[in-house]
């Protein structure tokens, strides 16, 4: 918007408070909006995709995972990730056994961005966001590796953890645009 | 009044709906009464003690009537390996009519209800737009509004239907089963309007919308959609979106599984493509017989069940009952709802109240006399654009076991000779 409509915007708007008159026209934006950059949003904007955006600096193994998912994540999925509940299974299943498959982080997540993604902002479930990003790539890796997708020495950073092919990549159908 | 008088309008004593209106209903009070009230033919009627003493007066907030039943949302313990996490269940078969009280709106929350404080609160849109902006809640409450009636529905909803364990859900009720969804008049600003604003760069497709939950449960929805008829909705039935549906404000994207309705919306970034957060990949996805799984099944079925009678629910005499239900779609509103007493042979049309129904929840009823036999109640609902709610083995043949979300086939209530009324499969 440029700045004469943002005015416009503004002056509309001021008209509505003073006299209670409750219409704006709806081709006129309000334009209240504050222009923010993107640098002033890198902590807050936590996506981190599949195309590799997102991330944030740091890297970390398996083998230097294991011991944060022991500590922080193993009372709730247990120390192999084989889960207390059915929620909380992390490894195992195959997507083409009989009867109904078990969908895992390693069975059926098509990217391996997802896994970060959600470990940063979700998890531990207690403790959302209390992890370090550095954490987040060891307990991740370790994830990975509990399902047999990475070895323990593989370093997982903005690079490589996007490129990582997850067994089920080609398992999924868009169907965003299915009437 | 006779049973001559009264329009068969299907097998096994449904009658024609038109009993309803007018001269029917009249009917229908008579044939009420005579089992309700006749057995005390002789009573005089008396002015009862309340209205001999003044009562209370106004409050501050007002309850429902003790009276009125103890009906409440319906929700499981507490687990301590999931906090915050899990649902509640809107108790159908207690509501009438199509708005769900804002007390009693299902939840299914990922990481519990956050207690926002509105003046902290920040609405974030960014990624692929011009400028990239940021509201607090007081700039957003100046913008022009819309008021909408809309019905929300987990796609995780009836899915106890599916059967997949071989259990019918012998003790399921309407609650229990179908709580899941809900209908609420939203108030809000369309989502086109801000990202209008922001300036949408045209290589974008995609919205990632998060909440500010303690899970920033994510969703992506495509940019024509977000484009469409989404709103941030600031207001639910007339008062601010209570907590438990996203204080101070949510997404409501209309007709669609309601996970991509983020509450406590915080962030809308436009991407090119969609960012896979793990509820549309590991969850909320629809795997098929050959183990594909579809991923963004956003419209909720052509669906519909009856709320009375329903499971648990038990008639106590032969007679003339009032069959009532609820029908939605997310493609569209219902055009025609039909019920059948014996599981499905024949049809008769029930009568929708002529309101409007797009992307929200209709109220249809028809009279039925029971004549103490056994009964299978089943609806059917058909949406404006032609889709017809499939039978529960009709949709199980064409989608397979495999997926666990999006149950929308028909309801069968068996009603045996004692009246008891039970979920079965049919
Ligand atoms: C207090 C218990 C608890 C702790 C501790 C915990 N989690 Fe979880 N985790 C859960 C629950 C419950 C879910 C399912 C959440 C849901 O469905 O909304 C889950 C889900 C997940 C998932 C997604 C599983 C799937 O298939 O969708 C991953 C990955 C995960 N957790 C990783 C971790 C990691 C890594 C840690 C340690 C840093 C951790 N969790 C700590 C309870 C816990």
């Amino acid at each position: 918007m440029s700045l004469p409509n943002k005015l416009i915007g503004i002056l509309v708007t001021l008209a509505v408070s003073l006299t209670g008159f409750h219409f704006v026209s709806q081709a006129q934006s309000v334009g209240l909006g504050t222009p923010i950059s993107e640098s002033q949003l890198t902590d807050f904007d936590q996506i981190a995709g599949p195309d590799g955006s997102g991330f944030p600096a740091g890297s970390g193994t398996a083998l230097q995972g294991k011991a944060v998912f022991e500590a922080q994540c193993a009372a709730c999925h247990a120390l192999g990730g084989e889960g207390t509940s059915a929620a909380t299974v992390l490894v195992g299943g195959d997507m083409h056994s009989e009867g109904t498959p078990l969908r895992t982080v390693g069975s059926y997540w098509p990217y391996a961005s997802t896994v970060f993604d959600y470990i940063r902002r979700a998890m531990p479930a207690t403790a959302p966001k209390s992890l370090s990003d550095v954490e987040v790539y060891q307990v991740t890796a370790y994830v990975l590796y509990l399902n047999g997708i990475i070895d323990q020495y593989k370093v997982l950073n903005s690079e490589s953890l996007p490129q990582i092919e997850m067994p089920n990549k080609d398992g999924f159908i868009d169907h965003s645009q299915a009437q | 009044m006779t049973d001559q008088e009264l329009e068969k309008a299907a097998a096994n004593g449904l009658i024609n709906r038109r009993h309803l209106l007018g001269l029917g209903l009249a009917g229908m009070g008579a044939a009420v009464a005579n089992s309700a009230l006749a057995a005390d033919a002789g009573m005089l009627l008396e002015i009862p003690a309340w209205s001999k003493t003044p009562g209370p007066g106004a409050s501050d907030y007002g309850g429902r009537s003790s009276y009125a039943g103890q009906f409440q949302r319906m929700s499981g313990a507490p687990n301590p390996t999931y906090p915050g996490g899990g649902a509640s269940r809107s108790p159908l078969q207690h509501l009438q009519g199509t708005i769900t009280p804002n007390g009693l709106h299902f939840e299914r929350h990922h990481a519990g209800v956050p207690d926002i404080d509105p003046s902290q609160h920040k609405l974030v849109i960014n990624g692929l737009v011009r400028q990239p902006l940021v509201f607090s809640y007081e700039d957003l409450l100046k913008y022009p509004m819309v008021s909408k009636i809309y019905f929300l529905e987990c796609s995780g909803n009836s899915g106890a239907l599916w059967g997949a364990n071989g259990a019918d859900a012998p003790d399921g009720t309407a609650q229990s089963i179908h709580g899941l969804v809900s209908c609420a008049e939203w108030t809000g600003i369309p989502l086109s309007t801000l990202l209008d604003e922001a300036g949408v760069e045209p290589e974008a497709r995609w919205i990632g919308a998060v909440g500010a939950d303690a899970a920033s449960m994510g969703r992506s929805v495509p940019l024509d959609r977000a484009m469409d008829d989404v709103l941030v909705a600031l207001y639910q039935n007339g008062e601010p979106v209570r907590p438990e549906q996203g204080y101070p404000m949510r997404l409501l994207v209309p007709g669609c599984e309601g996970n991509i309705s983020v509450k406590w919306l915080t962030q809308v970034k436009l991407t090119r493509e969609p960012s896979h957060f793990r509820d549309e990949t590991s969850k909320y996805t629809d795997t098929q017989p050959d183990r594909l799984s579809r991923q963004f099944t956003f419209p909720m079925g052509t669906k519909s069940l009856i709320t009375t009678p329903s499971g648990q629910m038990t008639l106590n005499r032969p007679g003339l009952y009032q069959i009532t239900g609820i029908a939605w779609s997310g493609r569209g509103s219902i055009r025609r709802v039909e019920v059948s007493a014996d599981g499905g042979q024949t049809w008769a049309d029930a009568l929708l109240d002529d309101q409007h129904s797009h992307k929200a929840l209709a109220r249809f009823r028809i009279p039925w006399q029971w004549s103490g036999g056994s009964a299978i109640l089943q609806s059917r609902a058909t949406d404006s654009l032609g889709n017809i709610q499939p039978t529960r083995t009709g949709l199980i043949n064409e989608v397979g076991l495999l997926g666990r979300y999006h149950f929308h086939g028909i309801q069968s209530w068996g009603v045996n000779s004692a009246g008891e009324v039970r979920n079965v499969f049919a």
